[in-house]
């Protein structure tokens, strides 16, 4: 492959034949987070979750479709604004709740919250908080599969922020030096924080900058799942194939405010409503109704399914018991006990 | 602090293995390298140029590009691709160039490398070891010369260790690498050049305890890294006006010896801490406090601290040497604490004021 001038992207040599169960399955994933997402506005309001939380709605197709191109043995490091992340690559909902109302059950054991999930068994590296931090850590998860020849892929999500960050070009640097396994998804949501990539980038076209690093790189629809799908699986099949990193520009928006303190002041609200008619998740379930896969009723018992499912992922956080005080201190060095001369 | 015991390390046996601080330090590498496939270097100019101070010179020709890593300098990027290749289950070491330079990597080294195992709730331990040169004394100004160990050892999550002799120089790296969280190892540039020959029954080094490297009665010099050769030297003056000093290395800064310190105090009752950081905020303020909460009643005077003086390092012989402990003031400060006059001529006679004004 040679590195392509972005925004042109190397066209899928065949779309996918995409059967009508694998479109409800992105439906329903991508419905899973929103839902979810939504049901913590509520928790969140009523102060049950506590701390930063940002939200990933508007912004679902990129985590779902990337995650397509994933397998298990894959490994995937993510951001602060991780909900959909971790969901779309399968961490229970229960275990997520459970974080954020900091129990003891959650999936980093009430110590990180919103921002902090991990999964080890999952290879889920987490969220992290430092905007680009988690880049250096991605190359090294991959340069280790390089080392001992396995075929894996390492997906690090990041966003249009990190592009102001050094930890995002020297890992560019480092990972095209090397032609690391590495897989890099960059949500460009048009917005640090409340910063707007033109008053954040000298040069905004931000696959035209990865590419100049000598990786292979495009820009994507980020609201069209189908696209994000194809792109993903195109360049994770390039990374595995040893060809080096890739970088996708994944082109999408926030439909909610900063974090859950954001007063979202420096946005036109025209602006937003402009990207909700192009929301990711109903304008799939637009077209699977017009096409006839998604009947009103199959929606109805896919939307009451989800709802039961968070039902019970909030029931079982309320219920679950907190770490114990006597328990603050574990894990700040590993339990184990290694053997010293 | 609770039990009673005495280490004295680096036994005198004497042996033909001669041997050079950074010499011991590669032969480290070497022996975790061959032993363990996981184990790889990694850093600015590790392979070709054979380390910065020399000292993975060879190790390039023996193990090849892949595990002696030359990366670009990229402080943030290499570090944390250590760190994630640690969570793959391999076992890097990373060498950064000074103490200084590693200030571009403290995100990795702070928010992912000591955080990921607590934040993680136990999953995520990160089994990485990075060794870096510390300390002044070679001219090389203000930003190659700073003594930060004790900023790393303020952070949970790290072991931080300083290896201030050749034994510690050659089998402190094995422990380091079978711990699973990570460790730093700071190597002052001064003892690089230290010869010497290996004790016969030297061998892995405990890593979880200060050694006691000269026994005393009168006052306890407690030192680590590149200061260790001064508190010795120190110790041999004030022999012979009388005065009979321990000298204590602390050797692993964190997490602090407590019981080996406070042992020496309880018999000593008296302390000085000798640290190349600045006073302020330092290691040496640290000791002096723990040694005030545990051992108030066994200290027989103010406890000493002997520190640089808080001063970016200059680069002029006169102006460095006047900047970091040396054994003068050394001497002196033992002398205070004794409660003897201090001999005329030493430098420092005069108690440094605590904070103030640089200068």
């Amino acid at each position: 492959m040679t590195t392509t001038r972005s925004p042109r992207a190397p066209r899928p040599a065949a779309r996918p034949n995409r059967q009508d169960a694998h479109r409800l399955a992105l439906l329903e994933s991508m419905l899973r987070v929103r839902r979810f997402e939504e049901r913590c506005v509520q928790l969140y309001s009523a102060a049950r979750i506590r701390g930063f939380m940002h939200l990933y709605i508007g912004e679902e197709a990129v985590a779902v479709g990337v995650n397509e191109a994933l397998t298990d043995d894959d490994a995937v490091v993510s951001t602060y604004r991780e909900h959909g992340h971790a969901l779309a690559r399968g961490v229970p909902a229960e275990a997520i709740m459970a974080e954020m109302f900091g129990k003891v059950t959650g999936c980093s054991r009430g110590r990180g919250g919103s921002m902090h999930l991990f999964d080890a068994g999952r290879r889920f590296y987490g969220g992290n908080a430092i905007v680009g931090g988690g880049l250096p850590l991605a190359a090294g998860l991959a340069l280790a599969d390089r080392m001992t020849g396995q075929g894996r892929v390492t997906c690090c999500f990041f966003g249009d922020g990190a592009f102001a960050e050094g930890e995002f070009h020297e890992t560019a640097n480092l990972a095209a030096l090397w032609q690391l396994p590495l897989l890099l998804v960059c949500e460009n949501n048009l917005y640090a924080m409340g910063t707007a990539l033109a008053r954040h980038q000298a040069q905004t076209d931000l696959a035209l900058r990865a590419a100049a690093y000598g990786m292979v790189s495009w820009a994507v629809d980020g609201m069209d799942v189908f696209a994000v799908e194809d792109a993903a699986r195109r360049a994770a099949e390039g990374v595995r194939a040893g060809t080096g990193p890739h970088f996708l520009e994944m082109r999408t928006y926030r439909f909610r405010a900063h974090s859950m303190y954001d007063s979202d002041r420096y946005r036109d609200k025209a602006e937003i409503e402009h990207w909700k008619e192009r929301d990711p998740v109903e304008g799939l379930a637009r077209r699977l109704r017009d096409a006839k896969e998604l009947s009103d009723k199959a929606r109805t018992t896919l939307e009451d399914r989800l709802a039961a499912e968070i039902d019970a992922a909030v029931e079982a956080a309320e219920q679950a018991p907190e770490e114990p005080v006597e328990d603050l201190l574990k894990y700040v060095t590993s339990p184990v006990e290694v053997t010293r001369p | 602090m609770t039990t009673t015991h005495t280490r004295v390390a680096e036994a005198t046996a004497p042996s033909d293995r001669k041997t050079t601080y950074r010499e011991a330090m590669r032969e480290a590498m070497r022996e975790a390298l061959r032993s363990d496939e996981r184990v790889f270097l990694m850093g600015e100019d590790v392979g070709r140029y054979g380390g910065c101070f020399g000292v993975s010179l060879g190790l390039l020709e023996e193990f090849g590009p892949e595990r002696i890593r030359d990366a670009p300098l990229s402080e943030s990027a290499f570090v944390g691709a250590g760190i994630g290749a640690a969570l793959a289950g391999m076992r890097p070491i990373v060498e950064i160039m000074t103490v200084n330079f590693s200030l571009l990597a403290l995100d990795q080294i702070l928010n992912n490398a000591a955080t990921l195992l607590h934040m993680s709730g136990g999953q995520l331990p990160v089994p990485i070891v990075i060794r870096m040169t510390t300390g002044a004394g070679r001219q090389l100004a203000a930003q190659h010369s700073h003594s930060l160990e004790g900023w790393y050892a303020h952070i949970p999550g790290l072991r931080v260790l300083a290896p201030a002799t050749l034994t510690d120089a050659r089998y402190m790296l094995a422990p380091a690498l079978a711990d699973p969280d990570p460790v730093l190892i700071f190597e002052h540039g001064s003892l690089y050049n230290v010869s010497g020959d290996l004790p016969a029954d030297a061998g892995p080094v405990d890593i979880d305890h200060a050694a006691v490297r000269r026994p005393g009665t009168d006052v306890s010099l407690i030192a680590y890294g590149g200061s260790l050769p001064k508190a010795l030297a120190a110790a041999g003056d004030l022999a012979s006006g009388g005065i009979s000093a321990e000298v204590i290395d602390l050797r692993t800064l964190r997490p602090l010896d407590d019981a080996t310190v406070g042992d020496s105090v309880a018999r000593t009752h008296r302390a000085v801490v000798v640290d190349e950081g600045w006073r302020t905020g330092s290691l040496a303020a640290e000791i002096s406090a723990r040694l005030t909460e545990q051992h108030f009643y066994d200290l027989d005077a103010p406890v000493e601290r002997v520190c640089s003086a808080e001063v970016p390092i200059p680069y002029a012989r006169r102006l460095e040497e006047a900047a970091l402990p040396q054994v003068d003031g050394i001497v002196a400060a033992a002398h205070r604490a004794v409660g003897e006059p201090v001999p005329t001529g030493a430098n420092g006679a005069e108690r440094q004021p605590v904070t103030g004004r640089s200068g």
